[in-house]
């Protein structure tokens, strides 16, 4: 059962590139963890929406100084932009985001009414 | 992996402008394997650059220090980064999405030219690492003075 699902692609309004960014995801019953790489994304530039179970990660790259010859060019520097649909019940208060060496990790803590709870059965 | 260098810079280009249209359609490393992320024999993905005093070579290697990275200059042109991107251990859960790589690398360039090795530089910010390399004083390119005669 995957209750996560990638939202679908909006219509970009800058005519900028903007990637997408890979991302793991982890779930267990307290939390679900979303873990992404955003190289030459500083934390004050990066920005982690939750609204109406949309969660939106956009993330823009410090300009870069180059050498004027590109000799090799393998991949491409742009901004980063990638949403996701959280079918779960989130405890949006306690959502926590952290930045750190280029990769995004986030913490979406379940909320207590959809946590499985164990209930203590007595001898009677 | 060793990486060449096409020896015509217009074939070059022209494969950077096909590479660039791919990338527009199908993400970041068209040339590369999955989505999001290149296969292991390219990795990591490099840019380059060059002036008349030296190269600039970039690779985007989030999740890494500096500490992690073993760089190394052989025989005057060869450029090789190693390291080791650890997983993270999550515990007691499940994967919903598993599209980041983890695991050992290695790859070695072949820059055009001879570098000074003494005086490589390297830094390391957001996961971005970039190495500049002086070129040795053979490779830079030298001003002749023609006099009229």
């Amino acid at each position: 059962m995957n209750q996560v699902s990638q939202a679908q692609a909006s219509e970009a309004t800058r005519n900028a590139v903007e990637y997408t960014p890979p991302f793991d995801i982890w779930e267990n019953a307290e939390e679900i963890v979303l873990c992404g790489d955003l190289p030459g994304v500083a934390t004050e530039r990066l920005e982690v929406r939750f609204e109406d179970h949309e969660l939106l990660i956009t993330g823009r790259v410090e300009a870069r100084e180059d050498l004027p010859r590109e000799l090799l060019k393998e991949y491409g520097v742009g901004d980063f932009r990638r949403s996701f649909t959280i079918g779960e019940a989130i405890d949006t208060e306690r959502i926590s985001a952290e930045m750190k060496h280029g990769v995004l990790t986030i913490h979406l803590p379940k909320s207590s009414a959809v946590k499985p709870r164990k209930i203590d059965v007595v001898a009677g | 992996m060793r990486a060449r260098w096409y020896p015509l810079a217009d074939l070059q280009s022209e494969l950077g402008r096909m590479r660039d249209e791919m990338d527009r359609l199908f993400g970041r490393y068209a040339s590369g394997g999955r989505r999001g992320w290149p296969t292991v024999s390219v990795f990591p993905a490099m840019n380059v650059w060059e002036d008349d005093q030296s190269f600039l070579v970039e690779a985007e290697l989030p999740g890494l220090e500096l500490s992690d990275l073993e760089i190394l200059v052989n025989a005057g042109s060869l450029l090789t980064v190693k390291g080791q991107r650890r997983e993270p251990e999550w515990q007691n859960g499940s994967w919903h999405r598993r599209e980041r790589s983890f695991g050992t690398f290695a790859r070695t360039l072949e820059l055009p030219a001879p570098v000074d090795p003494d005086h490589v530089e390297a830094s390391f910010k957001n996961g971005v690492l970039r190495i500049r390399l002086p070129k040795a004083e053979q490779a830079k390119p030298r001003r002749i003075e023609v006099r009229a005669n």
